[in-house]
Formats: structure tokens, sequence, C-alpha cells
């Protein structure tokens, strides 16, 4: 049975934890306000809020219902836009109204929940912020102007919130409805659900499952998952090693502090993956475990030379480092049954230099053409040692070893890029598809390569880049 | 005012047609649609799938009571395939089934097998092979031919562009009942109510009158629920006549995408001629329009194409022929500007590719040759309140262009790896449905006893704000508050025979109706006025809900006058028929005076383009946009931003691929990107350019649905330009939309790393760097 809150209501239901969210509210519930505009994660018109307690505090994140199943609810508040519904119009909807952001109204309900989850999330709101958080809305309408207006007016009327007392500060205001504030008592007290854990499928985020099995899984009563596992997704370090749970989030990566203090442009990396809805369902082992050739978290953390621990059935567990793990493609180097349980690498020092790029149709919120990521380490103008990686050049994630091998101990000169960059080429083996040409590819790779450097050490090759 | 459903929006009240509460027994409808562009059905195998679990019944061509036909334009298009299949995604069965889920499940389980003929995509090849779907088309004025002596400037070339998925975030989506005697009521999503009705009736070989259709709102159209949307509507009345029970299917994005036409791909050749002034002295085009399988409305595309082909330039000399060519994509179909945008890229591109080569900027070519008041368009119409430089000027003025150059130099005088583009894009859009007999529209009008009206008539909305413009007017002719009216769902039993809600030309024509039911209504509510205040109904006038006599507020308000006209049986309902007057055209001789008027309007369009990376981020777009008087700034504004990201859109990231057998690989919004929030310019500015109006626009406020896309050509010829910036010797290739991928070729043209043999993947060869 999946029990949680869904607005103002308790709801327990038998139905399958593998359905979707979407499809109860909808069709179960016949809360018609959230809309369908493409059952993938990709347009954020079925976009919720969801709240989980954490000691006494729920925090909320919104996500996409579509691709969201039924059992990663459980035990937490379900917010539609019923329930942020009161007689008056919030001061969302409002700014909404005002600003002309609404005009077909499809994709409207999406952004006004994305913008309310951030009126209770926000801590220091930005016209910035606020539009980041409907970074996983589509509107086709309107051209965007408009609704980045309320945003601005939203978080020019949050400046004055009070930290203290959030959700009391919103309810006052007219943000929230008043049942809000009695929600986290209420969530203790529901303690009875269960997570189903021992089926055939493992589920994370669901983003890729069911995107890509969407009427298969409805079909599947037994699902493993594993979103809420405690312990799985917390980061913290172990002497010179992070260590991640299998289910952190992307989003869980943007906001850890220990991740921040490392990665000073993580969140302007992690930005270009999938959007806010995504960021907060999808899971780092999804990411792995998919085995996308273009898996952006698999780019980054094949660069960080990553350790994955797998764990059998049995609760046997092995280590294997990431670049390892794909044979083929979407094939991997595991055994039946076999799951990720955590992910660790070793802490860079201060000559460690790190980057990301990345480059698709769409900056945001679109599957790269091609990924890559390099860490660096050099002193004295010599590269002590680079791991590298790319990804959409091959059917799997790939580690550029050879390239590695001849740029170590090399030193840190514009000279050496061309002659690194041909030995990539003779690595990868990019195909032909809908998201560019073999040759786009290629080219594409050697830029953002170059572009690594160009990012990196400005000093030394700012105007050097061999164009 | 606001648009009056964004209350409705904001708190997702507001209904749409998967929203409409579902009837007990209710059934769902899938397509099966063919997995091959061209070919022969060789096995339909539905035995498996019809004993899937849940499944009520499977519909095939042998189903249909009346004509397998859909065809608006040419009857050339069958509801569901017989034995050729002509395009990927086309219908060949209906699934009924209990649940969507058991359809989908059922629809893994049917067999089909398809002896596969090559198809045609590309419709230079489909024009070769006398593949074409209406004779080509010749619009002509002056002399082109012997023009080009003249010339001191001739060049020639070629333009592409693609075509451009509708991606209504609403996808298509039909609900339908049986009513009494066999009759059926349809609720669908659709912008042309009267297209399903009539279709509906002819495939179930109806009278119309057995059919109503009703449409509360759609979740966007663009065009792509204009004719698209009637398959749908007509396969589910099919399963409804033979259950005889309620049905729905609202389609997945997936399907929607594979099985749907969109905007029309074009590739055309043009040659151009200058003097030294830069005038140009003629221009000839030939246009290749990508239809696909069936004719659904491309001719009449076809024709906006031509009418548009010189944009918002005067041309003395002019020879446009284009070609409509049947090919095995889906059948395109209207788009936010129908056929004009893809005309108006050749002549741009041709006076870019003039420019380039002559080495001016392509601003002062544009600016040379703007259209003035008496200038006669090539298609015999004089222009009239021409805008075409006003709004140039003004936006030159007010946004001042020169240090917006002076910028773009220094910027890129600046920096090496980063190159700023500009772009002006003038604009000029006839108003009205090209084919003369469609301008035409009815409005329907309640006045309630109580004093609240219900008004009807043939406008669909679907975000365009027809609705909050007809409320509008409607108040403003009785002198009631708006909050007495409602505007009601679209509905064939209320208003017939409509034309779609298309061309830009809903809240002119079904507002001009609207004005003449209220001005009857208004007329006989004073003279019931005048009999209880015993005065002369001359003076008499209604404003603020009161009655007025000369112009002095007496003491009879609204509801009075309305109470009091009831209860001596005097009619307080009125309809109105509006046809636009003035306007026609001779297909014979291709002239005449086809539009109301037009609308004009300048964008100024700048870009940064990062050199290193080849992607670009706009920095801004200045519009002065001709909006006669308008009724709705608010509306109005917002047609023309989200116009122009649509068009920059086309222009830019929204790359439809088919592949060379006709399978759409963009086949979902995770491989065909539409302008999401960060990819639309930093900052947009709209200035209306202050103009009288036009007295054939609703309230001299001048139609605004389409022409503000066209700001979007803009978009390429500025990426263009930051291009050339960093590599002046890059090939000046016309090929939309201009993509990261493209942008990075371009940049590096020459230095790119070839791939020689695709298959052996590795081997490269690559110039240099
Ligand atoms: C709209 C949208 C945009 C996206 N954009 C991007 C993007 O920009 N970049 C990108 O890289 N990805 C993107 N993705 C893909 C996806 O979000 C990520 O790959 C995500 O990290 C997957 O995690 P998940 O937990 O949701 O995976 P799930 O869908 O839950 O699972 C994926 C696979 O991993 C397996 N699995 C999950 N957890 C474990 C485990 N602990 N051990 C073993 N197997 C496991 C599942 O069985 C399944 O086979 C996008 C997806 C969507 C829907
Ligand atoms: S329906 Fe599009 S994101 Fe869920
Ligand atoms: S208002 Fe129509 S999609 Fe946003």
């Amino acid at each position: 049975m999946v029990e949680f809150i869904l607005n103002d209501q308790t709801v327990r239901t038998r139905k399958p934890a593998s359905m979707t969210l979407l499809d109860f509210i909808r069709y179960e519930q016949h809360l018609s306000g959230t809309k369908i505009g493409c059952r993938e994660g990709d347009c954020g018109a079925c976009t919720v809020l969801i709240g989980k307690l954490n000691d006494e505090r729920i925090h909320y994140e919104s996500m996409t219902s579509c691709i969201t199943p039924l059992g990663n609810a459980a035990g937490k508040h379900v917010v539609t836009i019923e329930g942020l519904n009161m007689v008056e119009l919030t001061p969302v909807q409002q700014a909404m109204v005002d600003s002309g952001g609404t005009q077909c109204g499809f994709c409207t309900v999406g952004f006004v929940v994305s913008l309310s989850g951030y009126c209770l999330t926000a801590e220091h709101p930005t016209k910035e912020g606020a539009i980041s958080a409907i970074d996983g809305n589509i509107c086709r309408c309107t051209g965007y102007k408009s609704i980045e207006n309320a945003a601005g007016d939203i978080a020019g009327q949050l400046s004055k919130k009070s930290q203290k007392e959030q959700t009391g500060w919103l309810i006052k205001k007219g943000f929230l409805p008043e049942y809000f504030s009695g929600i986290p008592k209420r969530l203790q007290k529901l303690r009875s659900y269960e997570i189903p854990e021992n089926g055939q499928v493992m589920i994370g985020g669901g983003t890729d499952l069911y995107v890509q099995k969407h009427d298969e899984l409805l079909d599947t009563e037994e699902v493993s998952l594993v979103f809420d596992k405690p312990d799985w997704n917390s980061i913290h370090r172990e002497g010179s090693e992070i260590v991640l749970g299998a289910a952190t989030t992307a989003t869980d990566l943007m906001e850890s502090e220990i991740m921040q203090q490392i990665f000073p442009d993580l969140h302007r990396h992690l930005k270009l993956v999938s959007s806010t809805q995504i960021r907060n369902m999808g899971t780092v082992a999804g990411n792995f475990v998919n085995a996308s050739p273009i898996g952006d978290l698999t780019a980054f953390f094949i660069a960080l030379n990553s350790t994955i621990v797998l764990t059998s059935p049995g609760g046997h567990q092995r280590q294997m480092l990431l670049k390892d793990l794909y044979k083929d493609y979407k094939e991997l180097n595991t055994k039946p049954g076999e799951h990720l349980t955590q992910i660790r690498f070793p802490v860079p020092d201060d000559q460690t230099r790190f980057n990301f790029e990345k480059v698709s149709k769409r900056t945001y919120l679109d599957i790269a053409s091609v990924n890559t990521a390099i860490q660096i380490r050099s002193a004295k103008g010599k590269i002590d040692d680079v791991h590298l990686s790319a990804g959409g050049v091959g059917p799997t994630p790939k580690y550029l070893s050879r390239t590695c091998d001849f740029m170590r101990d090399q030193a840190l000169t514009p000279e050496l890029l061309p002659q690194a960059h041909e030995i990539i080429q003779s690595e990868i083996s990019p195909i032909s598809d809908v998201r560019g040409s073999a040759s786009y590819k290629r080219t594409l790779l050697r830029q953002l390569f170059y572009a690594h450097f160009a990012e990196l050490y400005p000093e030394i090759f700012e105007d050097e880049i061999p164009a | 005012m606001k648009n009056i459903d964004s209350k409705g929006h904001v708190t997702g009240k507001s209904l749409y047609l998967d929203d409409i509460p579902v009837r007990q027994g209710t059934l769902y409808a899938l397509p099966v649609d063919s997995p091959a562009a061209h070919g022969r059905i060789r096995v339909l195998d539905l035995t498996k799938a019809e004993q899937s679990e849940g499944i009520v019944r499977i519909f095939t061509h042998r189903d249909i009571p009346g004509e397998n036909q859909i065809g608006g334009i040419i009857p050339d298009e069958p509801l569901l395939a017989e034995d050729e299949v002509h395009f990927q995604g086309q219908p060949v069965a209906l699934i009924v089934g209990e649940s969507e889920h058991a359809c989908r499940r059922a629809r893994e389980k049917v067999r089909i097998e398809i002896d596969e003929k090559p198809p045609i995509t590309d419709p230079r090849e489909a024009r070769e092979k006398g593949e074409l779907i209406v004779p080509p088309r010749t619009f002509q004025n002056g002399d082109s031919e012997s023009a080009w002596d003249s010339c001191e400037y001739v060049f020639e070339g070629r333009a592409d562009s693609n075509g451009q998925e509708h991606l209504y975030i609403e996808t298509q989506g039909v609900y339908a009942w049986p009513a009494e005697n066999g009759n059926i009521k349809i609720a669908t999503s659709t912008q042309g109510p009267t297209a399903v009705q009539r279709t509906a009736a002819q495939v179930l070989g109806f009278g119309m009158h057995n059919v109503e259709v009703d449409v509360i709102r759609l979740g966007g159209g663009f065009g792509g629920k204009e004719d698209q949307a009637t398959p749908w509507a007509v396969m589910v009345a099919l399963a409804v006549h033979h259950l005889q029970k309620p049905v729905k299917m609202a389609m997945h994005r997936m399907d929607d995408m594979r099985m749907t036409g969109k905007r029309h791909p074009y590739s055309s050749d043009y040659k151009i001629g200058l003097d030294k002034n830069l005038k140009i002295v003629a221009y000839e085009a030939t246009l290749h329009q990508n239809a696909g399988a069936a004719a659904d409305l491309s001719p009449a595309v076809l024709e906006r194409s031509l009418f548009h082909a010189n944009n918002s330039y005067f041309i003395p000399n002019m020879k446009v022929t284009a070609y409509s060519c049947r090919t095995n994509l889906p059948p395109n179909t209207a788009f936010r500007g129908f056929g004009g945008p893809q005309g108006m890229f050749v002549i741009e591109s041709a006076i870019a590719y003039a420019a380039y080569e002559i080495g001016v900027p392509k601003h002062r070519i544009q600016e040379q040759n703007l259209l003035k008041d008496g200038d006669e368009f090539h298609y015999g119409q004089i222009a009239d309140q021409c805008q075409a430089v006003p709004a140039w000027t003004e936006a030159v003025e007010s946004f001042r262009l020169n240090d917006l150059q002076e910028e773009v130099e220094c910027f890129n005088r600046k920096y090496k790896l980063r190159k700023k583009g500009l772009a002006m894009q003038p604009v000029c859009f006839g108003i009205s449905f090209t084919k003369t007999q469609m301008n035409n529209a009815r409005a329907l009008v309640h006045i309630y006893h109580d004093g609240t009206v219900g008004v009807s008539t043939g406008a669909v909305e679907m975000g365009q704000g027809v609705n909050t413009k007809l409320l509008q007017v409607a108040a403003y002719t009785l002198g009631i508050a708006p909050s007495r009216i409602r505007i009601d769902t679209t509905n064939t039993s209320r208003v017939a025979n409509t034309s779609p809600t298309a061309a830009s030309a809903g809240a002119d024509l079904n507002g001009k109706a609207l004005e003449k039911a209220c001005i009857k209504l208004k007329q006989r509510l004073c003279e019931v006025a005048a009999d209880q205040l015993g005065t002369d109904p001359k003076g008499i006038t209604i404003e603020n809900e009161r009655i007025q006599v000369n112009g002095t507020p007496a003491e009879l308000i609204w509801e009075q006058v309305v109470h009091e006209a009831f209860m001596n049986r005097v009619s307080l309902s009125e309809k109105a028929h509006y046809a636009t007057p003035v306007i026609h055209f001779d297909k014979e001789k291709e002239k005449g005076h086809p539009f109301a008027y037009h609308v004009y309007g300048t964008a100024i369009l700048m870009v940064t383009v990062d050199c290193l990376r080849g992607t670009y981020e706009f920095d801004s777009v200045k519009i002065v946009h001709d909006c006669g008087n308008s009724l709705s700034p608010m509306v109005d504004n917002g047609q023309i931003e989200g116009g122009l990201v649509q068009g920059m859109g086309w222009m830019t990231m929204e790359e439809l691929d088919y592949d060379e057998q006709g399978r759409l690989r963009s086949n979902a919004l995770s491989t065909y990107k539409i302008p999401d929030i960060y990819s639309v310019p930093k900052s947009v500015e709209v200035k209306h350019l202050e103009t009288d109006g036009h007295e054939l626009a609703i309230r001299k406020s001048k139609a605004v649905g389409e022409p503000p896309l066209m700001y979007g050509l803009g978009a390429y010829f500025a990426i263009l330009d930051a291009v050339r910036a960093f590599n002046p010797n890059t090939t000046l290739r016309f090929d939309a939309p201009f993509t990261h991928e493209k942008v990075l070729m371009a940049l590096y043209e020459g230095k790119e790393v070839e791939v020689k043999e695709e298959a052996a993947g590795s081997i490269l060869n690559e110039s240099s760097g």
C-alpha cells in the first residue's frame, strides 16, 4: 500500500507502486489541473511539488509527475495546483496574470507550481533564482519574457521573507494555504507506509526508465524503489575520499557544501544537466547504469577517476573504476543482480583543476551532442596527472586513456593541444545521428578539449587556442 | 484588458479536452500507423491485437460507411490507408479498448508488413519526377527577363528552410459520444470545427446536421490544429458510430509528432539584380514546397508564399514560380505565417547574398527598397496606409541603430573568440484568407432577461486572446461591463459554416460580425428605452450600463431596459453575418486585391556567437510593430513576443530530421528542441508604431497573430553576420535552421575534422589545427 498526503488529503492506495504519479493524480484522483505535455519529463506541464520530511521540516522539490513512480511519493506531501488554490489568487498566480504570462494556459500550471516551489525553498531569492526554478518548464506561446517578469516580481516580494518562520510567513502573505502548517506533524504520523524493495526492476528517480519503458513498467507490479533508501543519498568525506550514496541526485550534488568547496564551478556545470525537476529526481547511479554514451554525470565522474561500489544480492561488495563499468553500447561489466551502492572519488588537491563542457542543440535541458570533463594536476608548467572523459563520441562513455597517457609529464603549453588532439581523434568513433554528424562531433570535441584549457589556464591559453 | 482566461489558467481550472469529465463506459482509441514511408501493405494481421486484454474492436477502412476521404482542398487523403501507404505515421487502423494502456499494449501486437518502395523526401526530386500536388503557379509583374541587362549587380543562389513542428503543448485530442437517433457529439481540440463536422459527416455517410462539434479551447494550435485535427476526430466518430459508446483519444506526444504534418520545408533558387544605388531592379525565384504525401492545405500555403515573396520591398520586375511537391512525409500543413515566412526567407537570403558580395551592410539594401504608399504589389494590390518606412525609421531612430552597430564593431575588435552579429528584419504581412470566399463569419448574441449576455462566434480560443477581444467588442458596443458577458464555446449548432480560426483573421471577422449583432440589439433596446422615457430614439445611447439621452445620463439602467424589452416581447437575441468588403482575387491573372490590409513592422536583432564552441545567445531584439489602435496591448504584446520566439526557434534550434527512409528521427521533445527560457533573447523591447489603424480591422486594432513570427527570420542573418566576423571566408549558405552544428562547421570551414568513411568511423582527415 502506498500512503502519502496529496494536497490536504491523506491517501492510501493499493495501486501499483510503478504507476506514474501523474496518472494517479489525474485519472484516479480526478485532479485535472496537472497537465500532460509529453510524458517524458521534458515539458514541465505535469510538475508537482514533493515534500519530504527531514527532522521537523519539510523540504519541497519540484518533480515531473509523468515519470515519477507513485511509490516515490510514499510518506511524502504531494502538492498539485489544487493544493495551492485559495479564494484569492496567490502572489505567484497574480504575478502570472499581471505580467501576461499565460496565453493558451496549458503550460501555466506547471510554471505556477515550479515557482511556488521556489517560494518554499529560496533562501536568497533573486530573479535569476526564480527563473532557474522554471528551467524545466516549456511554453510554446509566450516567448517567456512575460514569465520572466512574473519571476522577478515574485523574487521581489520574497525578499521580505522571514528565514526563521518560512512557512508561517508564506501562509500569512497568501502564498500557501493554511493547511501547510500542519503537514509536518501529519507526515510524522504517517509512519506506516512501506516501500517495495524486492522487485526485479530497480528504480531510482525513474527519469530514464519511464522514458524508455513506460508501458512495460505499468505492467510491472514488482519493483524495487531505491530513491529514498536511508543513507543512499548522503554525501560525505572519508579520509582522502568523497563518498556518495547511489541515490544522490544532481540537486543533492549542487547543494552539497562539500562538493561546492571542491568544485567552484559546480553550479554552472550541473546547470547544464537536464532541468531543475529532473535534477531533483535523477540519481547518480541511474545515470551510470543507464549507460547512455552521453550521460553527463558519467562523464563528470569518470574524469574524477571515481570508483563505484557494487553490491550483489547476497550483500557481497566489490569495487570497480567507473571507467571500467562499460563494455559496449548499453552493456555493463556487472554480474546479474548486482547493484550500485556507492560512488567514491579522491579529493583533489590544490594543484588540481577540473572542468566540464557540454554542447547540445539547446544549451539547457537537452542531451549533449558531445560532453567532456577533465581533471588536471599540474605544477611548474608541467602536467603531473590528467583524466579526460568524453561522451557522444562512441558507443559508451569514454575515458580517453591514450590521450591522458600522452599528456602526462608533458609541459603545459599551447603546442601540446593539437598533438593531444590527434590522439583523441584516434580514440573515438562517433556516428552521425539526430544529435549531429560524425564530423561535427569530432570537430566539437576538439573545440571542447581546447575550451577546457581556455577555462582552466586562461593565463597560458587565452589567445592561443588554435583557431 | 488582460486575457480573460488567465485566472482559470493560473488555477488549473480552465478546461481542455482531456479535462472533460468522462462519461461512464468511455472507451479509448489509439491509431495504428504505418512504420514505412512508402509501400504496399502486404500483411495487416490484427488477430493478436484483437485478443489482447481490454480490447473492444479494431477498425480499418472496411468499417467506413461513407467515403474514406478527408482531403479538404483536394480529395487525395484516406482516413485509414487501404493498400498503399504514403508516409510513416499514416493511420492504418484504429484500436478501441477499455483503457489507453490496453490499446498501447495491443498495438505492439499488430503485425504489419509492407513491401517498401523508395520514398521521396526531397521536393526537388519530387518535381523532377512530376509528383506535384497542383500545377505550379507563377506571380509576376514588370518584366524581369529583360531587366537583368540594366542591373549593375546580378546574383544567383539557393535558399532552404526546414519545416517546423507546431509543438502545441496540448497534443491532439477528441472525445465523442452518441446522441439520440444515431447523431454524434464531438468535443475536440480543433481550429476548424466546421471542417471536423463536414469530414465526419462525409466519412460516416451522414448529413452535417447529424454531427455537432464543440470546442472549449485549445492548449495551443499555431495552425497545427487547423486541418490536422480532423482525422483524429473523425476516427473517433467512426468508433462511436459503430459502438454507440463514448470514445476518447488524447494523443501521446510521440504519436502526435510522428503522425501529424508540420510547417512545410522549402527549397528555393533565386536570382536578384540591383542597380548601383542598391535598388532591387529584378527578382526571380523558384520555390519547391515539400507538401508531404497529400494536399492538406498545401496549395493555400503555396499561394501565400507567392504573395509574400517580396516581403516589405518594392520590386518592379518580379517573377516567382512555386511548385507544391508530393513527397513521403506526413502531409504538411498550416503553421503561423502559412507559407509567408518561407517565401520571405528567400528574398532575405538573396539580399544578404548580394550585400556580402557587394560589400555593403545588408540593411542598406533593405532600407533602399522598402515599400511606399502607391507601390503596386506583384499581385496587383496597391500599397495603402503603408507603414514599412515609418516602422523602419522609428526602429532605427528610437533604438539607435548606429550605436548598436558601433557596439558590435567594438566588441568584435576586442574579442577573438566571441563575435557579435546584427540584423534588421522588416515584415509586411497581408491580412485576410487568401481564398476570398473564406473571409466571412457569424455571431450569435443572446441577452438574457436578467441583463447578462452570452456570445457565440466561429472563433476558437487557443491562447491568442480572441475571446478577450470579442468580449471587449461586445462590452464596448453594448455599453455594458465585461463582467456581464460570457463568451461561449465554439459550437457548430450555434454558429454554422465557419471558416477555421486562422490567418490572423479570427478577431477581425468574428469581431466585426459580433459588432454588427450588438449594434442591432442596442438599437432595439434604445427604441425600448425611448418608449419608456418618451423621447426620440435618435438621441439615445447606452454607456456604462446607463441610458443616456443626448449625452446626459437618464434614470434608466441596462437591466431595466432589458427587462422592459423582455416584458414587451422584444427579441433579445440577434445574429449577424460579416463578409470582408473590397477584397477579390483573379486566379487566372493572379492579380487582385486579396488583403483587407497589411501589417508592418521592423525588428533589430543582436546575437553573440561563442566561436570556440559554436554556440550563440541573443542579446536583444528590439521591435517596432504596427498594431493599429490596439484593443488590448497586453494580448498584442504577448502575440508579438511569442511569435518572435517561435520564429527564432524555427531559424535556430528547431531541426526536423527525417532520415532517408522518411522516418522522423526528431520524434520527441528530447530530440526536437523548441526555445526554453534560457534560449530567448536576454531582452525584448516592443514599441507600437503610432498609427490610426485600419477601418477593416476590428475597432482599428490590427490583426497580430502571424506577422511577428517573421521577425524571427532576422535570427538567421544575425548569426551569419557574427560567423562572418570570425571567418570572413566561410561559404554563404542559406540553410535554416542555423543550428549549433552548422555554426561550428561554418566557423571552422576548411578546418573541421572530416570523416571520410562513416562506416569506418575512425578514419579522419583534418586539414589543420
Ligand atoms: C527530461 C530529461 C532530461 C534529461 N537530461 C539529461 C541530461 O542533460 N544529462 C544526462 O546525463 N541525463 C539526462 N537525463 C537522463 C536521466 O535523468 C539521468 O540519466 C538520471 O541520472 C537517471 O537517474 P534515475 O535515478 O532517474 O534513473 P532510473 O530511471 O531510475 O534508472 C535508470 C537505470 O538505472 C538502474 N538503476 C537505478 N539505480 C540503480 C542502482 N542503484 N543500482 C543499479 N541500477 C540502478 C535502473 O534499473 C535503470 O536501468 C534526462 C532525463 C530526462 C527525463
Ligand atoms: S508531461 Fe511533460 S514533463 Fe511531464
Ligand atoms: S501559454 Fe501556451 S504553452 Fe505556455
